[in-house]
């Protein structure tokens, strides 16, 4: 039963990516970019993942959608025409690529496998044993991201603040806001 | 502007219905992060969604009108003070750098419990400024120049 959903959505992200590569109007692209992202936050729903599910719906599916179709609404939404003698190259990077990503996928354990590094190492049993004692929340992954690598959530965060800041900067606040000879005076 | 918004009457009353829920929602999975899944980062995107979701349905003005980025500017870095300034306080309190057992020496845990909500809200407040920043910044462009 959970193996046929499973088939199923992974049949319809590769549909999903297959009328992606093909579609020419990038408003169209945007939205099924959005599906893919739903799609795939399903699949992590059935993985147990669940907070990683909820930052694929949320960001993937809706803000990145959203900013996508703002951006189009400024430029072209339609893409440009790839020159045929660039075909043969770009066929030949996406299957290399992708072979390389096969390779290096033989390499992994089993999905689940009792004795991968991931179960066997003694940090595994510090945080999904002590953490409840040590904090007393229940959700682990809340526990590991703000107090055990604490550190590592503050700097997502300090880059969050420095990306939007930096978006900011570049767009500009819009025009409305500032005053025609302000500009002037800013290119002096 | 408002003959074509006003067109669509059930988008409209369904962003109605659904921006408060979606707000209660994003409070939810950043108070309820401790015990369910989610947290700051997933609240703060929920929540901005809600925000977003009411500037598509009811223009830009309206919108800012609601969150003015005047004041995102200034929550957005207030949520990395937020968090850092939690690491500085175990650090006057004698422990290091986020030692949230700083915070209750007698509960480590009561502490622990204390100092992750407290960064999880700054996580939240930087993550909720910052996405309705941005979907101002790019969504205001293309129309003012008119």
């Amino acid at each position: 039963m959970l193996d046929g959903i499973f088939i199923a959505l992974l049949a319809m992200m590769v549909v999903t990516a297959l009328a992606i590569a093909r579609l020419r109007s990038l408003f169209a692209v945007a939205m099924l970019t959005g599906l893919f992202s739903l799609l795939s936050a399903c699949v992590f729903v059935l993985l147990d993942a669940v907070d990683v599910a909820f930052t694929e719906a949320a960001v993937g599916a809706g803000m990145t959608t959203v900013l996508f179709l703002a951006t189009f609404g400024l430029t072209r939404s339609r893409e440009k025409i790839t020159p045929k003698d660039r075909a043969i190259p770009a066929m030949v990077v996406a299957a290399l690529s992708g072979a390389a990503l096969l390779y290096a996928f033989s390499d992994m354990p089993a999905f689940g496998a009792a004795d991968s590094p991931v179960h066997q190492h003694p940090i595994t049993e510090k945080y999904l044993v002590t953490s409840i004692d040590e904090t007393h929340i229940p959700n682990t992954v809340t526990t590991l991201l703000a107090s055990y690598r604490g550190f590592d959530t503050f700097g997502e965060v300090v880059v969050i603040f420095t990306a939007g800041m930096a978006v900011l900067m570049l767009l500009g606040r819009c025009a409305r806001e500032r005053e025609p000879d302000q500009d002037r005076r800013e290119a002096d | 502007m408002p003959t074509l918004q006003e067109q669509h009457v059930v988008l409209r009353v369904v962003t109605k219905l659904l921006a408060p829920l979606i707000m209660v929602f994003g409070l939810y999975v950043q108070f309820h992060g401790d015990f369910g899944p989610g947290g700051g980062f997933q609240a703060g995107v929920i929540f901005a969604s809600a925000i977003i979701l009411y500037g598509l349905v009811f223009g830009l003005d309206a919108a800012r009108a609601v969150m003015p980025p005047k004041a995102l500017r200034l929550l957005a870095p207030v949520g990395v003070l937020l968090y850092g300034g939690t690491g500085v306080l175990t650090m006057l309190l004698g422990q290091n750098f986020l030692s949230y057992n700083a915070i209750d020496p007698a509960h480590p845990a009561e502490g622990q419990h204390l100092g992750i909500w407290a960064v999880e809200l700054g996580v939240g407040i930087t993550v909720a400024s910052v996405m309705m920043l941005l979907f101002f910044a790019f969504a205001g462009r293309g129309k003012v120049k008119a």
